[in-house]
């Protein structure tokens, strides 16, 4: 069947009045991307025998007539920071080129169990350390709108297999813009939830305060089906939240939903400064008046704490990776530098985390390491921890005029592959918009909102207020549906 | 020559009996093949995550609660990095600026010591404890025993994330031998809590000491020195004797003492340098972001209150004003719960406390260390010596018949009543049937008799003698003396 454009409705549709089975999907999707994947490396791994086990078993239900899960047969790609019981998980590094877990992620199991089928581990930013998915020891992501730009990053894999229709949906993980940053480079749609909606039992931490697992759709509609079956309290996470998760597609099939009459969304002046590519400010802005056309009632509102994010940001996430990645010293699993065998305890862990880890990650490792020290500790860790508090009011006070907010994802559009590998703080720089929701903990989602005169992608990010995904997804799929027509 | 005076801290580790680990569902079993008792979490696995288990949060709160703590409503773990092959994360978790309890302390007996064998009550001395917090164990590194242990070590995560509490004292303690009644009181709490069984030897009671000297009537404190590895009540005091002779001699030389960990060697008996201060770690304390916040109500810490059983001291005061014990007495018989359980329980069944005690004390315990049992392994129930000390009470049986009994009942299983019965061994009380051996006695002994009747008293110990041989030492001995009165007179 047709791949492009392919959605979970209509594989479902696909399925029930028998124009394809799950197994022949799932074939024809590997083949597919396995070809595709020579152009733009999206892939790590495929997964063709899980994938298959599973295609059959809902080809089973299929025969059987039983009532299909929501997303059987549905094509998933997996970034390679999620754990896959018995399929390789590298978290793109060297460190980790050996590593099969023994377990599944709680996502992951969700989805299964919901029917969905997993062909692959998509690259990315060495432990999602990134922003435009080169920091891969496993060659950089391709963007397939442009294969001499980037796809965006952390999660560069995972949009680019979506955006390339190598699998129907995607997850990613979203540190500081992880999902939803690659997602509008590549004109998909990156949702990030509230911290604590989506379990991150089987996320391998990058930064625990602020990592979330979310997913990738060609729709609104897609994503939100992926989050209404990962959502929700897992005893295994204890950031998890026990609030109840609403049906969200139900909320996006009312009819009042389709426009956005008595919704008031707010605009925040500092979000469009200097820094901001004309093209993105502009496409941006007649989003808002497309918006408005729906009924929005457009209010200016100001985010002042704006300007101290990204140094809060980097501070916090590097401290906590510091400690995360101690993990990785070759004793238990991983690989073990052959070095070793002839060095001393000290030496052996140098060796191995030397040859292990990136620059990238090495570089976070030891700025986390200094922030955290004995001395440095207030200066740095404990002063973020208060700015990050300022971030979060910002937000709670804006929330009381607004339901959404609406704001560009990236300075810019797709830039070009090494264009800023060399400078580090311009690339933590292409951040600065999808990070201070991650700070906030509150949810957003990256929406395609045109493209630019060299018909790069671009995208327009929506926030909410803590669990407050209904608003986000229908202002999302309302602004969607009405570029449709 | 200056007076010179120590100054302790003890840093104790206690593990606490939860049947699963602090953060997943592994078991804590000791003993158990290596690496068997393990999973993601335990193992830190990439992506895996903790959840705290709140029975070790119960158990920490009731140690808290006897060493007199503030339990904190709101605490927060937090992240120790350092790096070990031991440590499979990297970093323990624990608490560092919000511990979960704060502010407590414990009563030591003063510089008499304890077990003392006297009657007036115990000179009571206050140790401070700052705090008392939750934390994980790490696995355990074996160094040795393998074929290739020259080269290699093992690693067993079997006790990785084991729960333990912390318990750090304020620098209130004075000399050794106060060191060593502080962790024997507090063992003894935890024992009665039930919250750990503090062996040393297998690592569920460990000790650190901060040590340092200074002039008598000196405010500062001198140069503090860390000492570890002190794996025995024994050992903490010989390291602590050693540590602060040494540093009182350095500082008599007119050298100096610089800031360092140092560890008690068993075998050299005394402490060797570790690390200096400018090679401590730097843990890199930070909240523990995969934790939420611990917070402690005040129902909670009321119930867990409610729950605490009596502890030793209250225990050792009511046995001595309840049941008339002496101090050394109600001592020894509150070193646990179990065995106080079980005095309390004779005492009961046979209604004389202090035949009680001295059962319990003399001839059980020493039967006990003797076959290098513990309490809980008697094979006599409670009920049982109970029953026997009560059959004496009641005259069925002598003193001397019950010790003959007593060894019997170590065989288990059988009742005093029925080992008497089977060997016929119950008092002779019935006069008239006494009455006929006294009789014979006297016929068989004139010689005896002639003495007697001359004044010569110490001849009645013969007679009783005689008597109890023919009746095999079951005569009543009261009645014995009465019947041979009446009849040589």
């Amino acid at each position: 069947m047709e791949l492009k454009g392919l959605t979970i409705a209509r594989v479902r549709g696909a399925l029930e009045s028998g124009e394809t089975t799950a197994a022949a999907l799932a074939g024809q999707v590997l083949a597919y991307a396995q070809q595709e994947n020579r152009r733009n490396n999206a892939f790590l791994v495929f997964s063709p025998e899980r994938a298959m086990a599973q295609a059959q078993r809902i080809d089973e239900m299929v025969k059987r007539r039983q009532p299909l899960p929501p997303l059987a047969g549905v094509p998933l790609a997996v970034k390679d920071v999620i754990v896959t019981r018995g399929l390789r998980t590298t978290c793109a590094s060297r460190i980790l080129a050996n590593y099969v877990p023994p377990y599944d992620a709680t996502a992951v199991r969700r989805l299964e169990e919901a029917g969905a089928v997993i062909v692959g581990k998509t690259n990315c930013d060495e432990f999602a350390m990134g922003s435009s998915s080169e920091n891969s020891a496993y060659a950089p992501v391709r963007n397939p709108r442009d294969l001499e730009r980037v796809p965006g990053g952390s999660s560069g894999g995972s949009a680019a297999a979506v955006a390339a229709d190598m699998c129907v949906v995607a997850l990613g993980s979203d540190t500081g813009g992880s999902i939803r940053q690659p997602a509008s480079f590549c004109g998909v749609v990156g949702l990030m939830g509230t911290y604590g909606r989506v379990s991150r039992y089987g996320l391998v931490a990058f930064a625990s305060s602020l990592d979330h697992i979310g997913p990738f759709g060609k729709t609104v509609r897609d994503a939100a089906a992926l989050l209404e079956v990962m959502a929700g309290r897992d005893p295994s996470d204890s950031t998890s939240a026990a609030v109840p998760v609403p049906p969200y597609l139900a909320e996006l099939d009312r009819p009042e939903a389709r426009d956005l009459r008595g919704f008031r969304v707010g605009v925040p002046r500092e979000y469009f400064a200097a820094g901001l590519d004309p093209e993105v400010g502009d496409r941006v802005h007649s989003s808002i008046e497309r918006l408005r056309g729906l009924g929005a009632d457009i209010r200016d509102i100001r985010l002042p704490h704006t300007d101290y994010a990204i140094a809060c940001y980097y501070i916090i996430c590097m401290a906590e990776a510091s400690s995360n990645l101690a993990r990785y010293d070759g004793v238990r699993y991983g690989v073990r530098s052959p070095r070793c065998r002839n060095l001393s305890l000290v030496e052996c862990y140098r060796a191995t985390r030397g040859e292990g880890f990136g620059p990238e990650v090495k570089r976070r490792i030891m700025l986390g390491t200094y922030v955290l020290s004995a001395g440095y500790y207030d200066a740095y860790y404990r002063k973020a921890q208060k700015v990050r508090a300022l971030v979060a009011r910002d937000f709670s006070e804006a929330f009381r005029d607004v339901d959404v907010i609406v704001t560009p994802v990236a300075p810019t559009p797709a830039f070009r592959l090494g264009e800023k590998t060399e400078d580090p703080l311009r690339m933590y720089l292409s951040d600065i918009y999808t990070i201070t929701a991650s700070l906030a903990g509150i949810p957003g989602i990256s929406v395609p909102c045109g493209a630019n005169g060299a018909g790069l992608p671009i995208g327009m990010q929506i926030l909410a207020r803590h669990f407050n995904e209904p608003a986000m997804l229908r202002a999302a799929q309302a602004f969607e549906l009405s570029g449709a027509q | 020559m200056a007076e010179w005076e120590a100054v302790i801290g003890l840093e104790v580790h206690v593990q606490l009996q939860t049947r699963s680990k602090i953060f997943c569902a592994c078991s804590t079993r000791f003993g158990d093949p290596p690496n068997t008792n393990v999973c993601p979490v335990c193992l830190g696995l990439p992506g895996a995550l903790p959840v705290l288990n709140q029975a070790a949060v119960e158990m920490a709160m009731k140690a808290a609660l006897a060493l007199n703590c503030r339990i904190n409503r709101f605490s927060r773990l937090a992240r120790k990095n350092y790096f070990y092959p031991d440590l499979p994360k990297g970093y323990q978790i624990s608490q560092y600026e919000q511990p979960l309890a704060e502010h407590g302390y414990l009563m030591v007996e003063g510089p008499a010591g304890p077990n003392r064998a006297s009657e007036t009550p115990a000179v009571q001395k206050r140790i401070g404890l700052t705090r008392v917090h939750l934390e994980d164990d790490a696995g355990k590194s074996i160094h040795d025993g393998f074929a290739d242990s020259a080269r290699n070590s093992y690693v067993d995560l079997n006790r990785s994330g084991t729960p333990l509490i912390e318990i750090v004292s304020d620098p209130d303690i004075r000399s050794p031998q106060e060191a060593y009644d502080y962790l024997t009181r507090l063992k003894e709490i935890m024992l009665f809590l039930g919250v750990s069984d503090c062996n040393m030897e297998e690592g569920s009671l460990r000790c650190d000491a901060n040590v340092s000297v200074r002039p008598r009537g000196a405010e500062r404190f001198g140069v503090k020195i860390e000492v570890k590895n002190l794996n025995s009540f024994r050992f903490l005091k010989q390291a602590l004797e050693y540590e602060i002779d040494r540093q009182i001699a350095a500082l008599e030389d007119g050298g100096t003492l610089t800031q360092e960990t140092r560890l008690w060697n068993t075998d050299e008996q005394r402490t060797l340098g570790m690390r200096t201060k400018e090679f401590a770690h730097d843990y890199r304390y930070f909240p523990e972001p995969d934790l939420m916040p611990l917070i402690v109500s005040e129902e909670w810490e009321e119930r867990v209150r409610a729950g605490l059983p009596e502890l030793p001291e209250a225990r050792r005061e009511r046995f001595r004003a309840q049941y008339g014990l002496r101090e050394y007495d109600a001592g020894v018989l509150t070193v646990s719960r179990p065995l106080a359980d079980y005095y309390e329980e004779v005492a009961g069944v046979c209604g004389d406390p202090r035949a009680a005690a001295n059962w319990v004390q003399g001839d059980l315990l020493g039967a006990l260390n003797a076959a290098g049992k513990d309490i809980t392994e008697s094979t006599v129930s409670a009920q049982h010596l109970g029953e026997l000390v009560r059959l004496i009470g009641e005259g069925a049986i002598s003193g001397k018949i019950a010790k003959t009994v007593f060894e019997k009942m170590l065989a288990g299983g059988q009742t005093p009543q029925e080992i008497i019965a089977a060997e016929g061994l119950a008092q002779i009380s019935d006069a008239s049937a006494l009455e006929k051996v006294v009789a014979e006695v006297i016929a068989a002994s004139p010689k005896q008799v002639e003495q007697f009747r001359a004044g010569k008293q110490e001849v009645l110990r013969y007679f009783v003698g005689q008597i109890m041989k023919a009746t095999r030492g079951r005569a009543n001995p009261a009645l014995v003396n009465q019947l041979l009165k009446k009849h040589l007179v």
